[in-house]
């Protein structure tokens, strides 16, 4: 068996996370999501609109992440690298923008 | 197919694809990057000076299609990986040529998007509203093009191999970089085009 040969397999069985009927499932959820956000521009949500655009922001990023990208399934450094570096941009533009008194205006 | 996670150990000291792990803390650190032209725009989105606001030009519709659009190239990515996890090179290879064509709509909107906005007036340095906007949604056309690029190149490169299945690891990390694309669309749709100024 072949170095290139191996390496394809070992791919292979670390990818064992959901079936291709499950991909859809989830591009289904995420494209319904995507149409209760465009509604939010047409129909008035009162004090509701920015904490659920918000929510479905979130749960939109978590659901790509997880299952499209694998890191449900996969080993926990990968998302602790990724999410280091997520959560490290967020904490540091907060603050940025808090100098700017962004969040007051 | 098991929905648990099942590791392979690489010959690398943490036992992990070496490869993968540098890909990852790639995409990690483009969180910053984006985070950056976001904060940015998020800042001077109301600084319009004499021109458009964004709520004169953002056309919410078209732009939900294009959101739409690159959304399901996601799909049709992680299927390309699936398929050639199963060291199916026709099945990887028509996947991954429709995920460029997905990707290739998506730019041509932006292209479409951005030609629109400067005939109504709104150019590069109209405002630093404009100049936030266009680097912020600028760059991820450039990364998406490049995204689109790697995936042809994977289709040729594909096409020539002969041993099935043989760069799985190679689409998985072209994979993520296009899902990653992905979900930083999901955050500047929501709050660049959604949220109000």
């Amino acid at each position: 068996m072949t170095t290139e040969q191996t390496h394809a397999d070992s791919a292979q069985v670390e990818h064992a996370g959901m079936s291709n009927a499950g991909y859809v499932k989830v591009a289904l959820i995420l494209a319904v999501i995507t149409a209760l956000e465009v509604s939010t521009y047409y129909i008035d949500f009162g004090p509701l609109f920015m904490p659920s655009l918000m929510i479905m922001m979130v749960v939109k990023f978590v659901m790509v992440a997880s299952y499209f990208m694998h890191l449900k399934f996969d080993n926990k450094l990968f998302s602790w690298l990724f999410y280091a570096g997520l959560f490290l941009a967020l904490g540091v533009y907060i603050v940025a923008l808090s100098t700017f008194k962004f969040f007051i205006a | 197919m098991a929905d648990t996670a099942l590791h392979t150990e690489h010959h690398t000291s943490t036992g992990l694809s070496n490869v993968k792990l540098g890909m990852w803390l790639f995409l990690g650190s483009e969180c910053l990057l984006f985070g950056g032209l976001i904060s940015t725009y998020m800042l001077y989105r109301g600084r319009v000076g004499s021109g458009p606001t964004p709520s004169q030009i953002f056309d919410i519709p078209f732009t939900s299609v294009s959101s739409f659009v690159l959304l399901m190239s996601s799909l049709t990515m992680v299927l390309a990986v699936s398929a050639a996890n199963q060291k199916d090179d026709r099945g990887t290879t028509l996947w991954l040529t429709i995920t460029a064509l997905l990707g290739a709509t998506f730019v041509g909107g932006q292209v479409y998007e951005f030609t629109a906005f400067y005939n109504e007036g709104l150019g590069f340095t109209t405002s630093l509203f404009a100049s936030s906007f266009y680097v912020l949604t600028g760059f991820h056309g450039v990364h998406v093009t490049v995204g689109i690029i790697m995936l042809l190149s994977l289709v040729g490169i594909l096409k020539r191999s002969n041993v099935p299945g043989s760069k799985s690891e190679t689409v998985e990390m072209i994979g993520l970089y296009w899902h990653f694309v992905d979900v930083v669309w999901i955050v500047i749709f929501t709050l660049i085009y959604l949220i109000p100024v």
